[in-house]
This record gives C-alpha cells, sequence and structure tokens, in this order.
C-alpha cells in the first residue's frame, strides 16, 4: 500500500492537540514541558472543558503557557500560583482550577504558598515539573538540586554540608490532610507519557469533586541546563534522578 | 493475518530536531534529515518510511507535537 494511501482523514489516529496553539514553542529542543502542555491541550480536547478550564502558569519557563495552550490562563507572581489558583476556584467553583509550576516556583519562592494550599485542601491542580534546576536563569542551583549535581552556580557539585540537602517537596504535601491525590510521574517514555496523562486527568477530575488538592509532579529534564543531549538527559534522570524521587503514587484517597 | 501500516508526517518547520522521536521509533523509521529548516534545526523525517506500524511511540514523546500518524490494517491473502 502507497504511503499517501495510508494518509487520509479516516486513517488519523494521533495529531496535534485542537487545544495546542501553533505558535511555536519557545522551549529548548527536547524539554519536557512541551509533553506536558500537550497533555493538557489533549485532556482539555477530550474531556471538553475548554470553557470550564483555568490556568495559572509560574514564573519559570513555563511563564509564557498562555501563547501555546489555547485556554484561560492568569500569570501569577513569582511562587504565587497556588494563593491564586486558591481565590480563582473559590470565586468560580464551577471551574477546573490548576496550577503550573517549576521546581524554582513551587519548591523555592513559592514553598509557603504551596504547603498552606495543600493544607487547607484547596480544590485545585498542582502540576510540579521538577527538573532540579533553574532553567530559565541559567541553570543554578534548584532545592531540588541532587547531591553532587553540577550546576552554573554549584560547579563543584551540590554539597549537603554547604547547600543542604535535595527538597523532596512531594512527600512533604502528601503528609498533609488537605491532598486527596498526590502523585509522581515522568514523560520520558511512552509508557510514562500514557500514566502521567492519567495522572493529569485524575487531577483535573478531583478539583471538581471537592476532595482536597492533588498535586501531580512530573520528574523532567532541562538538557540545556545540564548540558546533555534530550536522549542523554532522559538517561541521565532515569539513572540518577528517580533514585532520588521515585515515581509512583504517593497517597491516593481514591 | 492482518498487519499494521502506518505512515507519519511531521511538521517540519514546527521540528527542532531534538532527536526525541528517532531514539523512541522502534522500527527505526525516523532519522534527522542534513538539510535544516528555517530555524536552522535538522529537522526529522521518515527515511524507513515502509516500516512504519503506526504505533505513536515518535507523536507522544514529541515535545513539540509535530507529528501526525495514520495506521490502516492490511489484509494479507493466505
Amino acid at each position: 500500500m502507497d504511503i499517501q494511501e495510508i494518509k487520509r482523514p479516516e486513517n488519523l489516529i494521533y495529531q496535534k492537540p485542537k487545544s495546542l496553539l501553533d505558535t511555536p514553542m519557545h522551549y529548548c529542543p527536547g524539554c519536557s514541558h512541551g509533553v506536558v502542555h500537550k497533555l493538557i491541550a489533549e485532556l482539555v480536547d477530550e474531556m471538553g472543558i475548554q470553557e470550564k478550564i483555568i490556568g495559572v502558569a509560574p514564573v519559570g519557563c513555563a511563564v509564557f503557557a498562555y501563547n501555546y495552550v489555547d485556554i484561560d490562563w492568569q500569570q501569577a507572581a513569582h511562587g504565587r500560583a497556588p494563593a491564586v489558583a486558591t481565590a480563582i476556584k473559590r470565586l468560580m467553583p464551577d471551574r477546573y482550577v490548576f496550577t503550573y509550576q517549576g521546581d524554582g516556583d513551587l519548591a523555592a519562592i513559592g514553598t509557603a504558598e504551596t504547603i498552606h494550599a495543600a493544607n487547607r485542601g484547596e480544590n485545585i491542580t498542582i502540576i510540579f515539573i521538577n527538573n532540579g534546576i533553574y532553567g530559565m536563569t541559567g541553570g543554578q542551583m534548584a532545592p531540588t538540586t541532587l547531591k553532587g549535581m553540577i550546576t552554573s552556580t554549584s560547579p563543584h557539585g551540590r554539597q549537603v554540608d554547604i547547600n543542604g540537602y535535595p527538597l523532596n517537596i512531594t512527600p512533604l504535601l502528601a503528609l498533609l490532610d488537605g491532598t486527596c491525590y498526590v502523585t509522581r510521574q515522568a514523560v520520558h517514555t511512552v509508557a510514562a507519557v500514557r500514566k502521567a496523562k492519567k495522572a493529569l486527568q485524575k487531577g483535573f477530575e478531583n478539583s471538581m469533586l471537592g476532595k482536597g488538592t492533588s498535586v501531580i509532579e512530573i520528574v523532567s529534564t532541562c538538557n540545556s541546563g545540564w548540558k546533555m543531549t534530550p536522549d542523554a538527559s532522559n538517561k541521565w534522570m532515569v539513572e540518577n534522578m528517580f533514585p532520588v524521587y521515585p515515581l509512583g503514587d504517593l497517597k491516593d484517597n481514591g | 493475518m492482518a498487519k499494521l501500516k502506518g505512515a507519519v508526517t511531521v511538521d517540519t518547520e514546527r521540528c527542532k530536531g531534538c532527536d526525541l522521536c528517532v531514539v523512541a521509533c522502534p522500527q527505526d523509521v525516523l532519522a534527522l534529515s542534513k538539510d535544516a529548516n528555517s530555524k536552522g534545526y535538522n529537522f526529522s523525517m521518515a527515511i524507513n518510511a515502509d516500516e512504519c506500524t503506526g504505533c505513536v511511540t515518535c507523536a507522544m514523546v514529541c515535545p513539540d507535537a509535530c507529528i501526525t500518524v495514520y495506521r490502516v490494517k492490511v489484509e494479507h491473502a493466505a
């Protein structure tokens, strides 16, 4: 059968989701952000919630998320996305409200907002992209940077006696009574992408069920910051990030 | 036995040549082109198009949603 004969609309099984805009994403080649944006757009299409979902964008690489996913967005001050999402959800309880934050936003400057929003059990979904580095500002050490990991501000590797330990914030959030669903996923393989999508869907659904806060951490790569190719970054993530940040559900209250 | 045959279309202008689809493809269908697109990236292209089974692996891992996948079931005469 000729290739052109296969490329017909009736044989189409996968294409760019409609809610993902044509604007080229500014992310570096191979960045995990793109995959997560795509999953959000796919879920928005599949769940038919384009008019009912509001995202809160962080400060960080994902600050321009409103250019890429065609839904309502609000951009929050650095780290304050859970506080802004709290207000949006309380004023408009019929909307799916989620925050999209990196580790610099969620686990550094926004630690207090994150923990208190989760402790209050706000009915929001927190999507946490953890790549262990400050990607946007040039690859500086983040609270989530691994022991011994080389960054532009820890050229000899993170030393715990000076810089402390990697902040494993997701299990902390799982301890709080306000959270209903806490999970850690990745998007480096097809199986992982499918699982991450299910987790995101569950998080979005929970935000309408009034059960509390859902936290979905995506362990990600920052190949520019890590100074590796995208493929080498994925392998490095599996070898070094997963032992510290193991994948799986940390809490699921049904 | 029915066999699955697939085909992929890559949006070569959107592609940033990150190579993730090339690594992910179990059939070695994709490779990076020697030519560059207008942004200077060596985009992904189907060099072994006949081997494609339409498994969607490439499209799922693509961070820029550049890949469209088609699939048909081909019935073989016994």
